[in-house]
């Protein structure tokens, strides 16, 4: 007999315990950490990870549970390092991804290049619940920790002529064995977007997950996170934000642009050329039970849909 | 003591189900990682695909040795392939979909890479079905030919492979690699050889 779960709670997205409780320590902590800006640490090697002392955002999916964060952070896919998913937590711990600055230049009034500590000091982090689909059709569920893209963005007050905005990761090829060797696709990996997707709320630059820093395989310290695109629009460890006049070629794009499009919306119409987008699984849902029929724009439709009018999606996928 | 293997074929059985029972042991101890589905989906897939590779092994390792009596192990190899795939079909049936009709028609639809693999188990499924002697028998000249069609198996089930990929193509070329050069192989030994196509026979059957 198939038990049909109510769609709006699956079973498989309920928490376990284990995981339950040690979340419930980690708020706990969160709460007695003094209210202000607590710079961490936790990229360095060794160092204890901090936790932070975030509120959940208003954008954050409420009715969503997380996926237990073991899955989220040893199924990564970080090809600077290894075109496997699961090797990339062991490969990526060399990274160094501490000090770290971001230069934001281009179309805008104030360029310039920022410590990372700065920029934080300057943002409230929140927590935000999002599902992150992949193109290759898995999902999982996110408790993302950081800030709208916008906020930093309206700092360096962009002109308007900057149509596009265009964000690179760090070229670090001593510890990216793909770099240095120059595997599968053109490094450093680029990725971009339509100023208006980049300057909508729910775009936002994560810096940690799960209440604590980003690990490094998951794209410490700084990755941006656009819930209803495709994964790999979300690049991780930026080092470089440029607003552009003109379409950056992004990354995935240039190497297959018949099967990776600018856009990368999530749509369960538009097929990939190889697969379905019709379904997805999501980590950390049983055997036996069905796979997720898709949402248009991950489900993040109400608040987005409104970009892509009179766009016909097929064409611009 | 005497520790010669008394009945090989038997071994040779039992031992094609290691793979399974590996698999069961990783299931129960929670080894297969982050996307358990999906391991299992390619554990199955990848043994099918490598004891198809062993089928078409046969008849070259039969012509180097010039050992005879290999066809019975052939049969045994492909018919375990066709097993492996089976099981790799009911995974995506029912583990993967839990039997969510409207999902699967439009997910197999959608998916040009499992149109291959569709292929790969027709082909794979009319070899298992006429694999019993007595059927060859009757089937006479048009079992070869039927039988043939393997090498159509073994490139549909590489390209079902490496087309639902995104980056990590290195297992299937090297599956790509394997079936170019038995194929080769073979169209080689065609040219060069009718001896071979005798030795194609079964013991008994010449």
């Amino acid at each position: 007999m198939i038990i049909k779960t109510h769609k709006d709670i699956p079973s498989s997205e309920i928490t376990d315990e284990k995981v339950f409780n040690e979340r419930r320590t980690l708020i706990k902590a969160m709460l007695a950490t003094a209210a202000g800006a607590s710079i961490p640490t936790a990229w360095a090697n060794n160092a204890k990870p901090n936790a932070w002392n975030v509120a959940k955002s208003d954008l954050s999916n409420a009715a969503l549970t997380p996926t237990p964060i073991e899955l989220v952070k040893n199924y990564t896919n970080y090809y600077e390092f290894t075109l496997n998913k699961e090797d990339s937590t062991k490969l990526a711990q060399n990274f160094i991804a501490d000090p770290w600055s971001l230069e934001i230049s281009g179309e805008v009034e104030k360029a310039g290049t920022y410590h990372l500590e700065d920029i934080l000091q300057q943002q409230t982090l929140e927590e935000r619940i999002y599902r992150f689909r992949c193109v290759e059709a898995w999902s999982m569920v996110v408790p993302w920790v950081g800030f709208s893209l916008a906020n930093l963005l309206k700092l360096a007050k962009p002109l308007s002529t900057a149509h596009f905005v265009k964000f690179t990761t760090i070229q670090q090829p001593e510890t990216m064995p793909n770099q240095r060797n120059k595997v599968m696709l053109e490094w450093p990996y680029v990725e971009g977007l339509r100023i208006d997707e980049a300057m909508h709320p729910l775009t936002m630059l994560a810096v940690g997950m799960y209440g604590d820093t980003l690990p490094k395989q998951n794209g410490a310290p700084l990755r941006l996170v656009v819930p209803w695109k495709y994964g790999f629009k979300s690049i991780k460890a930026i080092v470089k934000i440029e607003l552009l006049k003109n379409p950056p070629l992004t990354t995935w794009n240039k190497s297959a642009p018949a099967e990776y499009g600018f856009y990368a919306n999530v749509n369960p119409a538009v097929s990939h050329p190889r697969w379905s987008q019709n379904s997805e699984r999501q980590l950390g849902s049983g055997f036996f039970t069905s796979r997720r029929q898709t949402e248009l724009f991950n489900g993040y439709g109400e608040q987005v849909a409104s970009l892509y009018q009179d766009m016909d999606l097929r064409h611009f996928f | 003591m005497n520790f010669q293997i008394k009945n090989p074929k038997l071994v040779t059985l039992a031992a094609c189900l290691i793979p399974l029972l590996w698999l069961f042991f990783d299931i129960a101890f929670d080894n297969l990682g982050s996307n358990p589905i999906q391991a299992l989906h390619i554990r199955l897939g990848d043994w099918s695909l490598r004891f198809l590779c062993v089928t078409l092994a046969i008849t070259p390792i039969q012509t180097m040795t010039k050992w005879r009596g290999m066809a019975d192990y052939r049969q045994m190899f492909g018919l375990y392939s066709f097993f492996y795939a089976t099981l790799h079909l009911l995974t995506y049936l029912a583990i993967d979909n839990n039997f969510e009709w409207s999902l699967i028609g439009t997910d197999i639809i959608e998916s040009p890479y499992i149109w291959f693999g569709v292929v790969a188990y027709w082909v794979v499924f009319a070899l298992a079905i006429t694999s019993p002697k007595w059927v060859m028998k009757r089937m006479g000249k048009s079992w070869k030919k039927l039988h043939r069609l393997i090498y159509i198996a073994s490139m549909a089930a590489v390209i079902h492979y490496f087309w639902q990929l995104k980056g990590n193509l290195a297992e299937p070329l090297l599956y790509l690699i394997i079936i170019f050069f038995l194929l080769g192989f073979r169209v080689l030994a065609g040219l060069t050889s009718r001896q071979l196509n005798k030795m194609m026979i079964p013991k008994g059957h010449e």
